[in-house]
């Protein structure tokens, strides 16, 4: 269909009366693309450390995500049997090959620890977010073996693990450490922006949890000062 | 033939007579009145820099139509960089086209279906069962009204038209293998039956198709929105995702898209963030355990390249957040259907002319009181009631409105030039009004004007003109 690509470059340039070859536009969107400017950021987050934990806590409370803070790594498997027992959900957990998860002392709580992606039939699943942002508290998770995006949305109970140290005060900034991991253009192939557990509004204007995606989500903050 | 292909828009008076006394619609629409706007303020309440936000959101949009031709460029190169494809559609039925190859030639049954209007614009499922597939909705209110063979009456909640009962009635005509003396008294029970139907659904199909909100130049990066899941579902089971999706998502950059997200949710529903914001790159990664082997995107224009250079390039900046009809009088009192095609209230006013060709959607641009409302919630500033003002001048021109309305305005012009004529001809009018109602104060009757006195007393004049009052008035100061 390369007619129709070129009729309908060609229908822009007439409305815009440009080529296309004009040297002066072609270095605007050469320098937008290159540069990708900043624009409004809102100053909530604009916090230090310890401000943009509580700040991404409060909204991450406020879109119906429950949030607990564990003092390391290795306390992450009991924050994760206790919310687990204390929602009456069965013990079993599926994770993928995140390194940071794996290294957790899982054999310390009565677990059932499944790996690799979900097929639909898991109730409850685990992974490790790449970044959080403080501004709407919301959770950047990342494709791959590490994390399979599958576990993001078919479990019904959903328990992520955010270091502190990787929550950033605005979504922009989440972009720049996208660009440091995966190269200035690059992405893994899919990147979930997540913010509270699952919702719709479409039955009678009422809002409910667990649409499609967990019913529940809990986050487990890492906070090693 | 459905409401997609056959617009009932040049039947707008009697669809908005009809809407005005339907119990049951008029019933959502007074919940949506109060609900949407609430929020909406509440949000921007919350957060000082929105009015700046919507000038930079603004901003980007313009920067990106100036420079739409070499934007496209970058994207379709990063799209085909990361192993996708980029198919160009000049018109619906070229896109349709494209989508039934793509779905035939890997032998689908079954697509499932996030939610997108463009879907809805090029009438992709009624090609797709043409041909033997069986498209799939999974938004939970564009299953609802697929289940009723209905078009959305709100962009951004389809089913906002409908009662709880409506939805209990429909899930009991079709899903007739479930038990019949089931509870589906709660709106939860039947969100929980509709998950578990479309569960099955997500997990059997063959191919997925999204809509997007945005389209990334910098990353070739399509973006959707949701709050269910349902377009995660979508892409992440099958073999094969397909993006479809008009010319002006095309957004440079991540920051860019950042911006218009921070006005986007807050506009459409009141959320500070809507729950999934998901960016999608090509397919599936060699080492990627889960995702599409496939990654399609069918950029169609469909009349928006002709748009740009025209009064009404600035409708092409709207990211269908759905405030300005969240806001309208007009879209309260008759809801989204009487409109007749698949973009209703006031942006739907601008654009489904463009669209369908003002012969066909002329009625719209005039369903407005001119209240001013959807421009000023509008994210993007986009001046939706000058561009009726366009439409009402071309429809004029085009001496597309009926004889009487053509006939009166040409009496009106004939006074309206002569200013002493038309001072004196009111001023007698205006005496005469007064005396003759001067016991109740109102007509229940005038001549040429039952289009009001049919529903409405009309309120009589004082006995003096407006003119005349603000002459005595100004010259008593």
């Amino acid at each position: 269909m390369s007619e129709a690509r070129d009729e309908i470059l060609g229908l822009l340039r007439r409305s815009l009366h440009v080529s296309g070859a004009e040297a002066p536009r072609r270095a605007a969107v050469q320098s937008r693309l290159a540069g990708a400017p900043r624009g409004v950021i809102p100053a909530r987050g604009q916090l230090d450390r310890a401000g943009r934990v509580a700040l991404f806590t409060q909204m991450a409370q406020a879109a119906f995500a429950s949030v607990a803070v564990a003092p390391g790594p290795a306390d992450v498997p009991a924050e994760a049997a206790r919310w687990l027992r204390d929602n009456n959900l069965p013990a079993s957990l599926r994770m993928g090959a995140d390194l940071r998860l794996k290294a957790m002392p899982w054999a310390g709580t009565a677990l059932e620890i499944a790996t690799g992606r979900s097929d639909g039939r898991d109730l409850n699943a685990i992974s490790h977010a790449f970044a959080g942002v403080a501004e709407s508290g919301t959770l950047f998770l990342t494709s791959g073996p590490e994390n399979p995006t599958t576990l993001n949305f078919l479990p019904d109970n959903h328990i992520v693990v955010v270091s502190a140290a990787d929550i950033e005060g605005d979504y922009e900034s989440v972009f720049e450490r996208l660009r440091t991991s995966f190269g200035k253009g690059l992405m893994p192939r899919t990147v979930n922006m997540i913010t509270g557990p699952s919702r719709s509004a479409d039955i009678a204007q009422t809002m409910l949890l667990g649409a499609h995606g967990p019913r529940k989500l809990h986050i487990v903050i890492v906070d090693a000062a | 033939m459905s409401v997609h292909s056959n617009p009932t828009t040049p039947q707008f008076k009697d669809n908005a007579h009809k809407a005005m006394g339907d119990p049951q619609l008029q019933q959502a629409m007074g919940k949506l009145r109060a609900g949407f706007t609430a929020l909406r303020q509440m949000a921007i309440s919350r957060l000082p820099e929105f009015e700046s936000l919507r000038d930079s959101a603004r901003d980007i949009k313009n920067h990106t139509l100036a420079h739409l031709d070499l934007y496209i460029e970058a994207y379709e190169k990063k799209v085909t960089e990361s192993g996708g494809h980029v198919h160009f559609a000049r018109t619906a039925g070229e896109a349709r086209q494209i989508i039934v190859d793509i779905c035939k030639t890997r032998g689908a049954k079954t697509v499932t279906k996030g939610k997108s209007m463009i879907s809805e614009e090029i009438a992709l499922n009624e090609a797709l069962e043409a041909a033997g597939v069986a498209p799939i909705e999974t938004d939970l209110g564009e299953y609802i009204i697929q289940l009723r063979g209905e078009i959305p009456s709100h962009i951004i909640g389809p089913a906002v038209h409908l009662t709880k009962e409506q939805v209990e009635g429909d899930f009991r005509r079709v899903h007739t293998h479930l038990p019949v003396d089931r509870d589906l008294h709660e709106p939860t029970q039947l969100l929980t039956e509709a998950r578990g139907i479309l569960r099955e659904k997500f997990l059997a199909s063959d191919i997925g198709i999204t809509g997007a909100n945005f389209l990334i130049a910098e990353t070739g990066t399509s973006i959707i929105v949701t709050n269910e899941g349902n377009g995660d579902l979508t892409q992440i089971l099958p073999k094969c995702h397909i993006v479809i999706a008009s010319l002006e998502k095309i957004t440079p950059t991540l920051e860019d898209a950042a911006q218009l997200l921070r006005v986007l949710a807050r506009s459409a529903t009141g959320q500070e963030m809507s729950v999934y914001t998901t960016l999608s790159t090509g397919p599936r990664r060699p080492d990627d355990v889960d995702g599409p082997e496939e990654y399609h995107v069918v950029l169609l224009d469909n009349g928006r390249s002709s748009m740009i250079g025209t009064q009404f390039q600035d409708m092409l900046r709207c990211i269908r957040c759905g405030a300005c009809m969240n806001h309208c009088p007009v879209y309260h009192a008759v809801g989204g259907h009487a409109y007749g095609w698949v973009y209703p209230g006031p942006m739907g006013a601008v654009l489904t002319p463009s669209l369908i060709g003002v012969e066909k959607g002329g009625q719209l641009p005039n369903a407005s009181t001119f209240c001013g409302r959807c421009e000023s919630v509008c994210p993007m500033r986009i001046p939706l009631p000058g561009m009726m003002r366009h439409w009402r001048e071309r429809e004029f021109e085009r001496h597309l409105e009926p004889s009487p309305v053509r006939y009166g305005l040409g009496v009106w012009a004939f006074f309206a030039k002569r200013p002493w004529l038309y001072g004196a001809a009111t001023r007698i009018a205006a005496r005469a009004m007064a005396y003759y109602a001067r016991k109740t104060g109102r007509f229940a009757a005038l001549p040429l004007a039952s289009g009001w006195t049919d529903w409405r007393d009309f309120p009589a004049p004082e006995g003096e003109t407006f003119q005349a009052k603000w002459k005595r008035e100004r010259t008593a100061k």
